[in-house]
This record gives structure tokens, C-alpha cells and sequence, in this order.
């Protein structure tokens, strides 16, 4: 690293450049990758947090896709699942969107049916057919306090507690009870809806395919059924790819920065193999260069990124804050920036030490 | 005997057929003694510079430096016989623009894996020897081009090589610092103990040096030893 470190000092200004690059593509993705957590969370968390580790749907006809918004679960579905071996927990959970009105203040929010004192809810063993469980933004969005009394699709509904900050669809989540979440809910066929899903408590003898025969549902896995929120697998998807594109443009531009570089010091690279310095040790000390400007500039747009996350968080932008969120991507702009770096200084093996000798260079 | 050319032939790719570069050259170059290569553009000074830096493997005959054939070693073995036993001094001084004068020739221990205190010492010891004790810390930008031949000289010597190869050191310099140029490398060639090969097209600064051997295309004639 002896002339690597030299030339870092000696070209600043060309690796400065290189270095703004490499902290603005890192920053964007950090913050992109807190925000795609962040939405993704709001659209997920109440799933995610449900003690459960399968839902069953009814099982759509036509081929279609599984969708929370358009399965209905009747109460002898739901007792098949309850009397399957293996089962230890079958819970009916019934979902809508709809909006909650207090005062003057009105916000959408996610109804969440459950039995009374369903472990799916929290603090269930407070909610009955007049009283209601709020998420924290729910409470938030609303100006409730416990005791407190609002309107749901119609009903007069009292806060009994509030609990948790479980979010569904990018709306904040209020427990009821199975009577009072029908009541929000599309009128439905003969029997009526006891929910919209049934969420599974289930060990390993649980013969899930002959169970889904049975009562006529489709059973996936609690993270599978994420795809079933409407709008995440899109909106995650299309995060996700900027981001991936993000990966590859660094990679990209780190690439031909060093392609760049590399040429321009080749005749440098030749005279010191021709004074005896081996091809691997310019290798390492290219790479290394490599790595101290990646490092450096990933570094540096990675603070920036988790000051700015910090400085939004609980504010109304949903971004989350994590060690997945910020280092993951940066480990992947390093990874993938050294990957970029190493392919363009590769051409060092090729310079030949004879060009070194006479005038012509 | 320090550098031997045994004979040695390099042709070249030459549309159909091969040009001769090199036609049965035999050279011997004792420890502390310095050989000028003096002919005409094209005769293949350059050629022969580079067989003996072992940066071009002859068609024919061998290379012995310090006792070491080179022939049928691998490109990583000649690297390290180049660093442990060769110093060139090149045409244009190829100095790294990033490093001072002093870390010109440090980067000559670095390579090597030697301690970087000694390195300094040394380096100074030899930037003195050449006439730049105060130049130092001076980059290339810094210095004029006698100066960088000098730097270029002295970084040839860092590693004490047995062999110390010289290409036109003179082209890029007036007439005056070209004399004092040569006069440094005799000088340097007998207080090292090197076996030194000096390649120029220009006689005139010649008066020092050991003897003169003359190429003409490809061919290498001796001078026939006085006495
Ligand atoms: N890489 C090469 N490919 C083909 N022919 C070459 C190559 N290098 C040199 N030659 C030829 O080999 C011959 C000797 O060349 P060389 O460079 O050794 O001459 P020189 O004595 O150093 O000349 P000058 O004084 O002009 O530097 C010339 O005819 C030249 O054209
Ligand atoms: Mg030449």
C-alpha cells in the first residue's frame, strides 16, 4: 500500500470525486432501504406480529391468487381446522378497511375481528361487542384515550385500551370483536362469514394439504400470505428493484472509475514490474486502494443516512431504523463495489514490464 | 563474472518471416566494471538491454546473472531475480508522480519486504550520493529533468544489484549534465561493485567507461584488448 496510499493523497481530487459518488449512491440506498422497511412494515406488521404460524384462506376457485381482501372463512371451516390433529390453535381473525370517525378528526383504519379473549389480539380479554382494542397510531390518528367513545361503519364503540401499534395496508389496526367487525364487513352468503382467514397454530404432524381438502381452504405459511396484502408485493417489489438497480449502477460507475484509473497509472504499473515489484502485490495494493475509498465513502453515506433515518423517525415518514436496514446494504455496496473494482484493476496482470524500457510511452 | 549473454539471438515477428534483432550475441560483464553499448539507430541496443533485464526471453543462448541461468524460469522467478539482482536505469526517468524523491527509492525496499527505517537511511545515503541530499522531498514535478535522471540512477541502485542495466541515460539531457550523467554512473558502477551496461547512440561523453562494444545490426564486435 505503499504507493497506493500516495496516490490517494497525490490524485485527492479525482478520488474525492469518486468518493462524493460512492456516499451519495450509499445514502440514497440507505435511505431507500429504511423506507422500504418502513412501508413495508406498515403494511405487514399486524400479520408478521400474529401469534401464528399458518393462515388458511378459502380457497379461491379460478385459479386466482390468494387475497385477504377477498377470502371468507364460514364457521365450519374454521371448525374443521379446530378439530385437525396437530393443530393447537385455530383462531377465526376477521379483516376489513374502513374508516373511524371521533369528533372531527376521521381516519382509515384496519378492523380486526377476533373471539374475545383470543390470544391473536392484544389485551383480547378486554374487547367485547361495545368496546374495542386501538393500535397506538390508531389512538394516535384519532385523539383517543381509554374510556373514550367513537364511530366505526356506523357503531358507537367504546376505547378499552390501547395496545400494540400493529398496522395492516398501510392503515393503523383496531381489535373488535368477531360481531362487531360482521358489522363492517360486505353482507355475505347464506351462513354467514365467520372471518376472513383462520390463523393456525400447528406442529409438525399437521397434515395441512388433507386438512385444506377437508374444509375447502388453501393454507399458506404466515410470511407466504404477506404476498396476499394487496398492494406488497408490488410496492415491495418495485423498492426493491430501485434498490437492486442502485447496486448495480455502484458497481457500474466503481468499475469504471477503476478501469479509468488503472489505465491511466499502467505505464507506472510497468516500470515497477520491470524494478522487480510482483504482479500479485500491485493486485493487492490496487485492491486495497479500492477498499479504503469504498469503505471510506460507504461509511460515510451510511452515517448519513441513519442521522437522516433517525432524525424522521416517529415522524410521519415510515422509516425504520435498523442494523438490517443500514448495514446490510452497506456490506452489498462494499461487496459488490470491491467486486466492480477487482474486475477494472484486473488489467494490471496484463501490463507488460518491457514497455517501461526506451522512449516510447 | 557478474552478467553473462551467451549466444544470444532475438528475432522478432516480421510479417512472414522473423527480423533479427540479436545474431549470436556473447557479452561478459566483470563485477565493477562498466561496458558501453554504442550503434546506430535500429542495431538493437534496446534488444540486447532487455535480455539482459530478463524482460524479453531470448530465441536462443542464455542469460546468467550472478551465477543464475534464466532460462526455463517462470515469469514470478525472473520478477524476483530482477528485484534481488537487477537495477535499471531507464530511458525517461519513470518516476511514480505520487512519491517524493526519497520514496522513489524507498518503494525499492517496500517491494521487497524490507524494513521501511533502514530503507530511509539508504535512501538518503543515495539521494546524497547523486548530488540530491536536499532535494528529498521533492516529487517529480518538483525537480528538473537532470535531477529526476539522477533519482532515476539512484533508485537503480537501491536494491545493490549485481547488474546494473542503463538505457540512453543521456537523450532527454544538454550535453553538459549528459557528461556529468555518465561520469556519476562510472562512478556509482565502481564504489557498487556492479557489472554495468551502458546503452547510448552518442560517443562523445564515452571517456571513462571500461570499454566501448558496438552493435551493428544485431551483431555485437568487442574491442580487441589492449596490451
Ligand atoms: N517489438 C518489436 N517488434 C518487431 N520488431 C522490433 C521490435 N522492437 C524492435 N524491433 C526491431 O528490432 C531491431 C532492433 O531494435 P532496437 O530497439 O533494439 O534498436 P536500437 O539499437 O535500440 O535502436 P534506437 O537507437 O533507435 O533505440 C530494429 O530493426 C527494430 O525495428
Ligand atoms: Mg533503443
Amino acid at each position: 500500500m505503499f504507493v497506493a496510499w500516495r496516490d490517494l493523497k497525490f490524485a485527492k481530487g479525482r478520488f474525492a470525486l469518486m468518493g462524493t459518488v460512492i456516499v451519495l449512491i450509499t445514502l440514497l440506498v440507505g435511505l431507500l432501504s429504511g423506507l422500504t422497511a418502513g412501508l413495508g412494515r406498515q403494511n405487514v406488521s399486524a400479520i408478521t406480529g400474529l401469534p401464528a404460524d399458518r393462515i388458511a384462506f378459502d380457497a379461491p376457485g379460478g385459479g386466482q391468487d390468494l387475497s385477504y381482501a377477498d377470502s371468507t372463512v364460514t364457521a365450519g371451516q374454521w371448525l374443521q381446522w379446530a378439530r385437525t390433529p396437530g393443530v393447537t390453535s385455530a383462531e377465526p381473525l376477521g379483516i376489513t378497511t374502513t374508516r373511524a370517525t371521533a369528533g372531527d378528526r376521521s381516519t382509515g383504519v384496519s378492523v380486526f375481528g377476533v373471539r374475545p379473549g383470543s390470544p391473536l389480539a392484544p389485551g383480547s380479554g378486554e374487547i367485547d361487542d361495545g368496546s374495542v382494542v386501538l393500535s397506538t397510531p390508531a389512538a394516535d390518528d384519532l385523539g383517543l384515550k381509554p374510556g373514550a367513545t367513537f364511530a366505526l361503519a356506523g357503531q358507537r364503540l367504546t376505547v378499552a385500551a390501547v395496545r400494540g401499534d400493529a398496522s395492516f395496508s398501510h392503515t393503523p389496526v383496531i381489535w373488535t370483536s368477531l360481531t362487531t367487525w360482521r358489522k363492517t364487513a360486505p353482507p355475505a352468503a347464506a351462513d354467514g362469514p365467520t372471518a376472513t382467514v383462520v390463523a393456525l397454530s400447528t406442529d409438525s404432524a399437521t397434515d395441512t394439504r388433507a386438512a385444506d381438502e377437508a374444509a375447502g381452504t388453501r393454507t399458506v405459511s404466515r410470511e407466504d400470505s404477506l404476498s396476499a396484502i394487496g398492494s406488497y408485493t408490488s410496492e415491495n417489489g418495485s423498492l426493491q428493484l430501485m434498490r437492486g438497480f442502485l447496486f448495480a449502477i455502484s458497481a457500474l460507475v466503481i468499475g469504471a472509475f477503476f478501469t479509468v484509473w488503472t489505465i491511466q497509472r499502467s505505464a507506472d504499473v510497468a516500470v515497477l514490474k520491470a524494478l522487480g515489484a510482483s504482479t500479485a502485490g500491485l493486485l493487492k495494493d490496487a485492491l486495497g486502494q479500492a477498499l479504503v475509498l469504498l469503505a471510506g465513502g460507504t461509511l460515510v453515506g451510511t452515517g448519513i443516512a441513519a442521522a437522516l433515518g433517525a432524525l424522521v423517525a416517529g415522524s410521519a415518514v415510515p422509516f425504520l431504523l435498523t442494523p438490517a436496514t443500514v448495514l446490510f446494504p452497506a456490506a452489498v455496496m462494499v461487496l459488490l463495489g470491491a467486486l466492480g473494482a477487482a474486475l477494472s484493476i484486473r488489467r494490471i496482470t496484463s501490463v507488460d514490464p518491457l514497455t517501461a524500457l526506451g522512449s516510447a510511452r | 563474472m557478474s552478467l553473462h549473454l551467451t549466444d544470444v539471438t532475438l528475432t522478432y515477428p516480421d510479417g512472414e518471416s522473423r527480423l533479427t534483432a540479436l545474431d549470436r550475441v556473447t557479452l561478459d560483464v566483470p563485477k565493477g566494471s562498466l561496458t558501453a553499448v554504442v550503434g546506430p539507430s535500429g542495431s538493437g541496443k534496446s534488444s540486447l538491454l532487455a535480455v539482459a533485464a530478463t524482460l524479453i526471453t531470448p530465441d536462443h543462448g542464455t542469460v546468467t546473472i550472478d551465477g543464475t541461468t534464466t532460462t526455463g524460469m517462470t515469469r514470478g522467478e525472473l520478477t524476483d531475480l530482477r528485484r534481488h539482482k537487477i537495477g535499471i536505469v531507464f530511458q525517461q526517468p519513470n518516476l511514480l508522480p505520487s512519491l517524493t524523491a526519497a520514496e522513489q527509492l524507498q518503494v525499492m525496499a517496500r517491494i521487497d519486504g524490507r524494513s521501511p527505517a533502514k530503507a530511509r537511511t539508504r535512501a538518503l545515503e543515495l539521494l546524497d550520493a547523486v548530488g540530491l541530499a536536499d532535494q528529498a522531498g521533492r516529487r517529480p514535478h518538483q525537480l528538473s529533468g537532470g535531477q529526476r535522471q539522477r533519482v532515476n540512477i539512484a533508485r537503480a541502485l537501491m536494491n545493490d544489484p549485481t547488474v546494473l542495466l542503463v538505457d540512453e541515460p543521456t537523450s532527454a539531457l544538454d550535453h553538459e549534465r549528459g557528461a556529468a550523467v555518465i561520469d556519476l554512473i562510472t562512478r556509482l558502477t565502481h564504489r557498487q561493485a556492479a557489472a554495468t551496461v551502458l546503452v547510448t547512440h552518442d560517443r562523445t561523453h564515452l571517456t571513462a567507461v571500461d570499454r566501448i562494444a558496438v552493435v551493428r545490426d544485431g551483431r555485437l564486435r568487442l574491442p580487441t584488448p589492449a596490451g
